[in-house]
């Protein structure tokens, strides 16, 4: 069982893969920290050596933040936004996109499930 | 792309002039600005600058972590209240 920063990686996926669970690495990181453990990136989790666990799950803690720090950190990035009240602090208070994008239609991710307006009239010529 | 950083923020020279003026003068006064594309910078901290939306003058009284944000990111340029019957 590999237990790395509070998660359980899935057993019978490659490592590059399964690192990839965890909050905070993506592919790159997952190849970066596999460089630096020098474990083949092919090699399922279940096959890595105790020793092997111990060096990566080192490695994951001391080097990146990840899971609730880098949650936490993300949070209180979007609060100072908030509380500065700069533009991009009021979208998210909003719950619009931030960087800029249209909102006549699409935006559905940041605006959630329509809200359909009863008899809102047609526009017509 | 980020500015290169050779050059240094982004600041509307008349209006670091208004700054260093503002800064000398013991009185609080509020700095007018239209330049709206200038960074925030630590001299800065402190002052009130009136920053022009496309109508009228905003007062932004700046703080610390404001550093590095742009003034034109608080004085929002477009007013929305909000549907009829949209009351939350």
């Amino acid at each position: 069982m590999a237990r790395i920063a509070g998660i359980d990686l899935p057993r019978n996926k490659r490592g590059v893969v399964s690192l990839t669970y965890i909050y905070g690495v993506g592919s790159s990181r997952a190849k970066e920290i596999l460089d630096k453990a020098s474990v083949d990136l092919n090699t399922k989790v279940q096959d890595w050596t105790d020793e092997n666990i111990r060096q990566i799950s080192g490695i994951v803690q001391n080097e990146y933040t990840v899971e609730g720090e880098l949650r936490s950190e993300v949070q209180l990035n979007i609060k100072r936004l908030m509380d500065i009240a700069s533009y991009r602090g009021l979208r998210h208070r909003k719950g619009l996109p931030v960087n800029g994008q249209r909102t006549k239609t699409n935006a559905r991710t940041r605006k959630g499930k329509r809200k359909t307006v009863a008899n809102k009239k047609k526009v017509t010529k | 792309m980020a500015r290169s950083i050779r050059k240094g923020p982004y600041v509307f020279h008349k209006l670091m002039t208004k700054i260093e003026k503002a800064k000398g003068s013991k009185k609080k006064q509020v700095i007018k600005t239209w330049s709206r594309a200038s960074m925030i910078v630590p001299v800065m901290v402190g002052e009130t600058i009136a920053v022009h939306n496309g109508k009228t003058f905003v007062p932004v009284y700046v703080t610390e972590n404001m550093v590095g944000h742009k003034l034109g990111e608080f004085s929002p340029t477009r007013t929305y209240k909000g549907h009829t019957g949209n009351r939350k």
